[in-house]
C-alpha cells in the first residue's frame, strides 16, 4: 500500500512541469496579443496618457519575467480577468458554463464507451464475420467525419426530415423551467427535483449533440478495442487457461478483457482531447449554452481575455484528466509504476 | 557474412520496393482507389477554376436558394452562387492551407526532432519538455488560441495548425536518429571525414523518411479538418472566400428551413478529402512497414 501511495506521489510531481508549461504557454499567448494591449484596452477614445496610464495599470511597463510572476499570482488565485463582452470575471463565466459541457461531454464519451467497446470485443472473437466487417467500415468511415458536419446532417434528418428532434437551440425548450441548481447538470438536477417532464425535455435536447460527439470518438475507440483483444486473445496466458479448461466466459472478461483494458483507457485519454476540441464545434452547430461556445462568441468580439482564460481552463482540465487516467492504471495493472518513466 | 549483405542489398533494394509496392497495390484495391481519389483532388485543385460552370463569387438573386437542378447539379446559395462552382474551387485553398502546414510542421519537426535524437543531453530534455507542453492542450483548443492572439488571418491559421503537429515529426525522427546515431554506417560516415551536420542530414535522416511519410499522409486529413474546423467557427478564411468549412458554416443557418444542399455538399468534399487522406496513409503504412498491418 505504501508502495502504491508514493507511486501516485510520483506521478503527481510528474505533472507540475507540465502545468508550469501549460501557464507559461497561455502566458506568451496573452502578451502576443496583435498590436499593443494597452492601446486595445484603453478603447478608441484614448490619447497619449491615458494609454500611458493603462499601460502602468496593466504593468506592461515591468519587464517581462516580472509580468509573467504577477500573472502566474493571478492565475493561482484564480484571477484570469475580466470579460469585454459580459463584463463578469472570466472564471466565474467558465464556471457558470462549465457543467453543460460536461453534460455534453461525459454523456457522448458513455454513449461511445457502451457501443465501441462490445463492438470491439464482438470484432475481435469473430475474425471476418459481420460484426468484424462493420467495425471496419465504422472505424474507417468515423475518423473522415468533421463533427460540425455529422451535427448538421442529424439536424436536418431528425430535425427537419422527421420531426422527431427538438429545435437544436440548447438544452432545454423555453416551455420548460430550468430545475433548481444543485449540480449544473440538467439531467441530474430534474431527477433530484423529481420533475421527471424537465428531465424528458433536457434528454431530448441532449440526444442529438451527444451522438454527433459520440460518432466522433466511436472510431478510435472500436478500432483500439478490437485490436488489444486480438493481442490480448492470441498470448500464451489465455492459451493456458483454455487449456486448463476454463470456461469461454471466464477466459474472455476475468483474462483476456481485463488486460485487453490498459490500452483502451490510453485511447480514452486522448479521445478527450479530441472531445475537448469538438465540443466547441459540437457546441457552435447545437447552440448549447458550454464553454466552447462561450469561446466563439468571445472570439467573434476579439474578448481576449475570456479566450485565453478558455484555453487554459482546458488545458488544466486536461492535464487533470491524464492524471486521473494515469492513476486508473494503477487499480487495474498493479505492476505498472512510474520510476520507470 | 555482413560485408556480403550490404554489398548486394543496395543493388536489389529499389527493384524490391517497387516489386513490393506493386505488389501491394495489386493485392489491396482499396490503396489503389485511395490513389485515384488522390488524383482526383489534385486535379480539382489546379485545374479547378478553369473546370467550374460558373463564377464561383458571381451572385443572382433571381437565382437565390435553387434545390439541386440540371444547370445547378450542386443547386444555389442564398446569394444566388452556384454551389457545384464554389465546392470545386475551394479544393485549391484547403489543400494550400494543409500543405503548407503540414509542409512546416514537417521541415520544423524534423530539425528539431534531428537535433534532439542525434545530440541528445540538455537540448533534448528541453526540446522534450517544450513538446510535452503543447501536447497538454487539447490541440483543437490551442490552435484557436493561437489564432487569436496572432490575429484572424488565413498564414496564421497555417501557422497554428503547424505549431500543433511539430510535436507527433519531432517525437518521430527523433526516435529514428537516436537508434541510428552510433550505428556502423553512421561511425563509419564520421571516420570517413564527414561532418556532424553531413552525417545527419545525409545519412541517418534519410532512414526516418518511409515512417515520416505514412504521417504526413495521415496528417494532412487532420490539418484539412482542423483548418475547416477554424473557419467553421470563424476564423481565418472570411466570407465570401470559397472555403469548405465556411461553406458548411454558412449553410447551416439554412438547414433548420430544408435547404439542404448548401451544406451537405462541401460537406461531403471535405469527408472525401479527409477520408482519401486517411486511405492514403493505411495504404503507405502497407508499403513502408507491413508489421503493422491491421
Amino acid at each position: 500500500m505504501a508502495g502504491r501511495l508514493s507511486t501516485i506521489g510520483l506521478r503527481i510531481t510528474h505533472a507540475i512541469p507540465v502545468i508550469l508549461g501549460v501557464v507559461v504557454v497561455s502566458f506568451l499567448l496573452t502578451r502576443a496579443l496583435p498590436g499593443d494591449p494597452a492601446v486595445y484596452f484603453a478603447g478608441a477614445a484614448a490619447n497619449e496618457q491615458s494609454i500611458a496610464e493603462i499601460r502602468t495599470a496593466l504593468g506592461l511597463d515591468k519587464p517581462l519575467t516580472e509580468q509573467f510572476l504577477v500573472y502566474a499570482g493571478d492565475v493561482l488565485t484564480g484571477d484570469l480577468g475580466n470579460s469585454l463582452s459580459t463584463g463578469q470575471p472570466v472564471l466565474e463565466d467558465l464556471a457558470n458554463r462549465l457543467p453543460a459541457s460536461l453534460e455534453l461531454t461525459l454523456t457522448a464519451l458513455l454513449l461511445s464507451c457502451s457501443i465501441a467497446i462490445p463492438l470491439g470485443v464482438l470484432a475481435a472473437t469473430r475474425p471476418g464475420s459481420a460484426v468484424d466487417h462493420l467495425c471496419r467500415v465504422l472505424v474507417t468511415a468515423g475518423v473522415s467525419l468533421p463533427t460540425f458536419f455529422t451535427g448538421i446532417v442529424l439536424i436536418y434528418v431528425f430535425y427537419y426530415l422527421l420531426g422527431i428532434a427538438p429545435s437544436p437551440l440548447g438544452r432545454l425548450d423555453f416551455i420548460y423551467i430550468e430545475p433548481d441548481h444543485v449540480t449544473g447538470f440538467y439531467l441530474i438536477d430534474a431527477a433530484i427535483a423529481g420533475d421527471w417532464e424537465t428531465w424528458i425535455g433536457a434528454l431530448k435536447q441532449l440526444v442529438l449533440p451527444a451522438t454527433t460527439l459520440a460518432l466522433f470518438t466511436l472510431a478510435p475507440l472500436a478500432r483500439m478495442t478490437r485490436a488489444a483483444m486480438l493481442s490480448a486473445l492470441s498470448s500464451d496466458y489465455i492459451r493456458t487457461a483454455r487449456a486448463a479448461g476454463l470456461t469461454e466466459d471466464k477466459v474472455l472478461f476475468t483474462y483476456a478483457f481485463r488486460n485487453a483494458l490498459l490500452p483502451v483507457i490510453t485511447t480514452l485519454g486522448m479521445v478527450f482531447s479530441f472531445t475537448l476540441g469538438a465540443n466547441v464545434l459540437v457546441e457552435k452547430v447545437f447552440a448549447w449554452p458550454g464553454i466552447g461556445s462561450y469561446a466563439v462568441e468571445a472570439l467573434v468580439v476579439s474578448d481576449y481575455a475570456a479566450v485565453q482564460g478558455f484555453v487554459l481552463a482546458m488545458a488544466l482540465l486536461f492535464v487533470a484528466l491524464n492524471l486521473v487516467i494515469d492513476l486508473t492504471y494503477t487499480l487495474i495493472d498493479p505492476r505498472i509504476g512510474f520510476e520507470t518513466k | 557474412m555482413s560485408d556480403l549483405a550490404t554489398a548486394s542489398l543496395p543493388a536489389k533494394q529499389p527493384d524490391g520496393a517497387l516489386a513490393h509496392a506493386a505488389y501491394v497495390l495489386r493485392s489491396n484495391p482499396v490503396t489503389l482507389l485511395a490513389f485515384s481519389m488522390f488524383a482526383v483532388l489534385l486535379v480539382a485543385a489546379i485545374l479547378g477554376p478553369a473546370l467550374v460552370p460558373y463564377d464561383p463569387m458571381a451572385s443572382n438573386a433571381a437565382q437565390a436558394l435553387q434545390p439541386p437542378s440540371f444547370d445547378h447539379w450542386f443547386g444555389t446559395d442564398n446569394l444566388g452562387r452556384d454551389v457545384l462552382s464554389r465546392v470545386v474551387v475551394a479544393t485549391r485553398l484547403d489543400l494550400v492551407i494543409s500543405v503548407a502546414a503540414v509542409a512546416l510542421s514537417f521541415l520544423i519537426g524534423s530539425i528539431l526532432g534531428s537535433i534532439a535524437g542525434y545530440w541528445g543531453g540538455w537540448i533534448d530534455s528541453v526540446l522534450n519538455r517544450l513538446f510535452d507542453t503543447i501536447m497538454a492542450f487539447p490541440l483543437f483548443v490551442l490552435a484557436m488560441g493561437i489564432v487569436a492572439a496572432l490575429g484572424n488571418t488565413v498564414e496564421n491559421i497555417v501557422y497554428a495548425t503547424a505549431v500543433i503537429n511539430i510535436p507527433f515529426y519531432a517525437r518521430l525522427v527523433r526516435a529514428e536518429v537516436n537508434i541510428r546515431r552510433d550505428a556502423g554506417f553512421a561511425q563509419a560516415a564520421k571516420l570517413a571525414g564527414n561532418s556532424d551536420i553531413r552525417v545527419l542530414a545525409v545519412h541517418i535522416f534519410p532512414n526516418a523518411l518511409p515512417p515520416m511519410m505514412v504521417q504526413v499522409s495521415l496528417n494532412l486529413g487532420w490539418a484539412i479538418l482542423n483548418a475547416a474546423g477554424l473557419s467553421f467557427i470563424g476564423l481565418g478564411v472570411r466570407p465570401p472566400t470559397a472555403e469548405w468549412g465556411i461553406m458548411v458554416a454558412e449553410g447551416a443557418n439554412f438547414i433548420v428551413s430544408g435547404e439542404w444542399w448548401l451544406a451537405i455538399f462541401p460537406g461531403l468534399a471535405l469527408m472525401f478529402a479527409v477520408f482519401t487522406f486517411n486511405l492514403l496513409g493505411d495504404g503507405l503504412r502497407d508499403i513502408v512497414d507491413p508489421r503493422q498491418r491491421t
